[in-house]
């Protein structure tokens, strides 16, 4: 031991953690230092209203990984039922606004984060300048939770949506919950974190030189024979075992990929330069791999291998739709660099007939040296492709005259490279508000919408039922003088003008008339959606549906069960990280939780 | 035996005992109220009967937390704001600072402190009339008589061993001339963005153990590559863990929380890497392999505690369908990594689950292999993961892990071919000391 730490120096201590790094250590294995640093400069903007549990909760989910600033709106009072249900009031806070003693309390989770409250109600705080954008710049998303006027979410959505802010609407009634999601119209993810186990393209079908070059050196044992190595006279039996055992050996240890295009080639010779395209083909290309040796693992990994690696790689619908974008092809001196790296790409694309090689290499068993060889070629291949698109878009630069202090990344160039066929982009558009008249559309997204009518484990009945419900209140509420909260808004099965909540008459009558507007949005559906009518006995069993999950919602008249909360704050929070890290794949559409059966569905609307 | 024993019958044993606050009137349960007072659209009116008897359902039983991590935080606060009343937690671990990115219930100040006290400390002082009894400690501690005294088991954990031990006991109280003694078990689990929540009826529906191949252990990196032929980083890292520390400091026991044994260990696998040229290694992946880091964020975590209180709820108060019933769903994927998904499914019972099964399960071995191959091949097996087991037929030990004295006389067998041992049909069983209610019984084919 003193011997190897006493000849040598030790190292520095390079990247010891910092103590920010050690307290967020388990979530920057997920979305690295740069996730962090954009989750940090976030100021993210809660409306709440109602019993306004789930907005909270999705801000203690923010607030713990580090975002910015958060600011709350919201003119409520604490009551004696905000206590029952909301961790993040206390006794004390009684008769204080309720935005005041959250934002504190929520501040107090993490020191490093700045929490805002705003105590007005959303007309005044939106009359400043109504029609006008200036109240939403300090916010880079917004999260909604109903109920809410709906002349209100649509000027908040319209606004946002001008300013390319994400706009989250939310609802938590009872054992049920969903979530609308806007995104600006054109919102591209890079680092989507695909599957570990997800194919990367290996260029086995189309190897360039040098790697040809090294499978066949490594590979050029197989061509000779056993019998004759090792038979020169001279040799002892000793040496010829030994000759033996080393050949067994090297054999053990050629990387699969390097057995792979040694294999096709032989193929190719038999087969007019073919490679196995069929299943059969592949079948029969994997027999003859498996000749090769019957034991050994590194022929075991390239039989595995067979059915997934040679498959030419087609480039996904979603980079191609990239690449074919408007945006990529009519460039401006402003334009994104995300679309001026896509039209370098697409440049690449077309010349290459394939995508920039992203550079990794799955483990296989190897002897070190080779494998970190093997390393090299695929490295130095991604950085040739990389530099080569690299070259187009400052070529670009020049073309489009972008001024310099937009000058392209590099490390964003290579980065777009490297992930390119898993590169998602998200076309944004604005949710389905429900208005008091009858306006609601369901657009392009009706025929799916309506298929998924006759699918009994299909919550599109519960989506129904939430339009019906904010349809409700936009017929309910009064636009007299104003009231603090969310309370003038009147909410199905909630207390009623009396006072008495349990009411049977009026809570039976309140499910009779959101039963009814949700099954006029459902005739509605079916013919918007073109296929003109649903059979029975599928159409009753649908209308049964949605009126079960009116009847549910309409129970809980608008109240909130925390456990359901605390689920729909965790999925909003995670899709809210999702959306300013842009890593991972965000939910597009509206994600409904059922607290009965335990399961969500996102529909895209 | 099923009469007694319906699920429903949970909800029904908790009456009596009328709390001293009135939870039917107050408002700070209004929202929590309205719903419980009228019928639901998914409950049987025959069955669920609105107003009272959930109330007092919620405010009278007992629920025992096992873990106060990164899902125990948001159990506590969940019941609590679900009205609950009585709650044990259980846990024997200590704050540190890297728990405090999820951890809602601790602070900086609170680093080194048990986190079982300090959890309920703080849940008990904001939700004034909820009792939290925490014990600092390991389950594996208590007795049937402190289990029997709760009406639900809430799992939170990180540990497949402590989960194992829990549905194993809880498996074994079962008495069915005793309703009572039947505890409903809610297990949580996550990992980044992905997570389950599963409901466990013990000896009614699939166990832990029935499930345990849905959580199959990662496949080791053979030692000879971490010897011979590294390739990643991570291999120099394992080599430096597995090979180095026992070369070089192995009077010393490694303790991964201690900065200078990291700070070695990530010194000795740069070295290795750089006499490989392998790139990659770092600090902060020696801590993650050495450590077995799992990524873990606060909003997994919520989704997976409040889906498991959810279901506690349904089953104390009636008022909907909860998972777990049998023939019914009992087991809810979550997956946020990609827009959101969850697959919620019924988990079939094993009748040759080692827990709550009785029929033996058919093992095909090579006959020329030796019980040595086997007793190995136990720990990575899915249905097995067991490290020190134990095998023996009706009549004779084949091999014991322990006690040393039984270990040595039966360590010859290992060597053994198992067509010496065991003949066609036989029957042996497995267990392992760590998990006293865990059997596994095999039956013995000889594969052609
Ligand atoms: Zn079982």
């Amino acid at each position: 031991m003193a011997s190897t730490n006493g000849q040598e120096v030790p190292p520095p201590l390079q990247d010891i953690p910092t103590a920010k790094e050690k307290k967020y250590d388990r979530q920057l294995r997920l979305w690295g230092a740069a996730g962090q640093v954009a989750l940090e400069e976030s100021h993210i903007l809660l409306l709440n209203s109602g019993a306004g549990v789930t907005g909270v909760e999705t801000l203690k989910n923010l607030v713990l990984p580090g975002i910015g600033q958060f600011s709350i709106l919201d003119s409520a009072i604490v009551t004696e039922a905000d206590l029952g249900v909301n961790f993040f009031v206390e006794d004390a806070s009684l008769g204080r606004f309720r935005a005041a003693e959250t934002v504190r309390m929520l501040e107090e989770l993490n020191p490093g984060v700045k929490g805002h409250a705003i105590t007005e109600t959303v007309d005044t705080f939106f009359d400043v300048g109504k029609g006008e954008v200036a109240p939403f710049q300090p916010y880079n998303l917004i999260i909604v939770a109903a109920p809410i006027e709906p002349t209100w979410l649509t000027h908040i959505l319209h606004c946002a949506q001008a300013l390319h802010i994400p706009v989250f609407y939310l609802h938590c009634v009872g054992y049920f919950s969903s979530f609308a999601v806007t995104l600006p119209p054109a919102f591209p993810i890079v680092d989507t974190h695909p599957d570990p186990t997800a194919t990367t393209d290996l260029r086995l079908l189309k190897p360039w030189p040098a790697l040809a070059q090294f499978a066949a050196e490594k590979t050029a044992m197989l061509n000779e024979s056993e019998s004759s190595m090792g038979e020169e006279d001279d040799a002892t039996s000793k040496e010829r075992e030994a000759a033996k055992a080393r050949r067994a050996h090297d054999k053990a240890h050629i990387p699969y990929l390097c057995l792979l295009l040694h294999y096709l080639e032989q193929w190719k010779q038999s087969h007019d330069g073919n490679v196995p395209a069929t299943y059969k083909e592949k079948t029969a290309f994997r027999n003859l791999v498996r000749a090769g040796d019957y034991n050994e693992e590194n022929f075991d990994e390239a039989c595995t291998a067979v059915l997934r690696a040679l498959n030419p790689p087609t480039p996904p619908s979603s980079i191609l739709d990239i690449l074919s974008a408007p945006e990529t092809h009519n460039l401006t001196p402003e334009t994104p660099a995300f679309w001026l790296i896509a039209n370098a790409i697409n440049q690449f694309y077309t010349k290459h007939n394939q995508l920039p090689l992203p550079g990794s290499v799955p483990d296989m068993k190897a002897e070190s040296s080779v494998y970190v060889q093997l390393q090299n070629i695929y490295k130095s291949k991604a950085r040739d492709d990389s530099a080569e698109v690299l070259a187009t878009v400052r070529e670009l630069e020049k073309e489009t005259n972008r001024p310099q202090h937009l000058a392209v990344d590099a490390k964003e160039v290579e980065n777009f490279c490297k992930g390119a066929a898993h590169i998602h982009l998200v076309r944004g558009r604005a949710f389905q508000t429900a208005q008091s008249d009858a306006s609601l559309r369901f657009g392009d997204g009706a025929k799916v919408l309506a298929m998924e009518l006759s699918m009994p484990e299909s919550l599109v009945g519960l989506h129904l039922a939430f339009l019906a419900w904010d349809r409700y209140i936009a017929t309910h509420s009064t636009s007299a003088a104003p009231e603090v909260g969310g309370e003038r808004l009147r909410v199905p099965g909630g207390a009623t003008t009396s006072g008495a909540d349990d009411d049977d008459e009026a809570y039976e009558a309140d499910v009779a008339k959101v039963t009814s507007i949700a099954h006029t949005l459902l005739d509605h559906l079916i013919t918007e959606s073109g296929t003109g009518f649903l059979e029975d006995p599928e159409y009753s069993e649908a209308r049964e549906r949605v009126g079960k999950f009116v009847r549910e919602l309409v129970r809980a008249g608008g109240g909130e069960l925390h456990n359901v909360a605390s689920v729909t704050g965790g999925l909003v929070a995670q899709e809210v990280i999702k959306v300013v890290t842009r890593q991972y794949v965000p939910v597009e559409g509206v994600c409904l939780f059922d607290g009965v059966q335990g399961r969500t569905q996102v529909l895209r609307v | 035996m099923a009469a007694t024993l319906q699920p429903e019958g949970v909800a029904r044993t908790l009456n009596g005992h009328p709390e001293s606050e009135d939870s039917t009137t107050s408002p700070r349960w209004s929202h929590m109220n309205r719903l419980l007072s009228r019928q639901g659209a998914y409950t049987d009116p025959d069955e669920y009967e609105p107003g009272a008897t959930p109330l007092n359902n919620i405010s009278n039983s007992r629920i025992l937390v096992i873990g106060a991590g990164g899902l125990g935080c948001e159990i506590l606060k969940n019941l609590a704001l679900s009205g609950f009343r009585h709650i044990d937690v259980i846990d024997m671990d200590t704050i540190d600072v890297s728990n405090l990115n999820r951890q809602f219930l601790f602070r900086e100040k609170d680093v080194g402190s048990p986190k079982a006290s300090v959890a309920a400390n703080f849940v008990m002082k904001r939700c004034p009339g909820c009792t939290i009894t925490p014990h600092v400690g390991k389950i594996q501690d208590k007795d049937e008589d402190f289990y029997m005294q709760f009406n639900v088991v809430i799992c939170g954990l990180d540990s497949i061993e402590a989960r194992r031990w829990i549905n194993a006991t809880l498996v074994s109280m079962v008495d069915m001339d005793n309703p009572d003694s039947l505890k409903p078990l809610i297990d949580g689990g996550t990992e980044g963005f992905k997570g389950q929540a599963r409901v466990i009826f013990p000896t009614m529906t699939s166990c832990i153990e029935c499930q345990l191949d849905m959580h199959a252990p990662r496949a080791a990196v053979p030692l000879c590559t971490l010897a011979t032929i590294p390739r990643q980083p991570q291999h120099c890292i394992e080599w430096a863990h597995i090979i180095k520390w026992e070369e070089e400091r192995k009077d010393i026991i490694l303790d991964t929380d201690d900065p200078e044994h990291i700070t070695w260990l990530y010194q000795t696998a740069i070295q290795r890497a750089k006499q490989f040229k392998i790139e990659g290694v770092t600090y902060s992946m020696t801590q993650g392999v050495v450590k077995n880091i799992i990524p873990a964020i606060a909003s997994t975590n919520a989704i997976i505690a409040a889906a498991c209180c959810n279901e506690a709820f349904k089953i104390v108060t009636s008022s909907a369908p909860f998972l777990g019933n049998p023939g019914q769903n009992n087991y809810m994927l979550y997956t946020g990594d990609s827009s959101v998904y969850t697959y919620t499914f019924e988990h079939q019972k094993k009748d040759d689950c080692p827990v709550c099964g009785n029929l033996p399960k058919g093992i095909t071995l090579d006959p020329e292999s030796t019980l040595g191959e086997f007793v190995e091949s136990l720990a990575e097996r899915p249905e097995a993961q067991l490290k020190k087991p134990n095998l023996r037929t009706e009549e004779r030990s084949l091999y014991y892990s322990t006690p040393a004295g039984l270990e040595e006389s039966t360590r010859p067998n290992l060597k053994r071919k198992v067509r010496e041992i065991l003949a066609e049909g036989e029957e042996f069983v497995v267990n392992d000391p760590s998990f006293p209610e865990v059997t596994l019984k095999y039956v013995v084919r000889y594969g052609t």
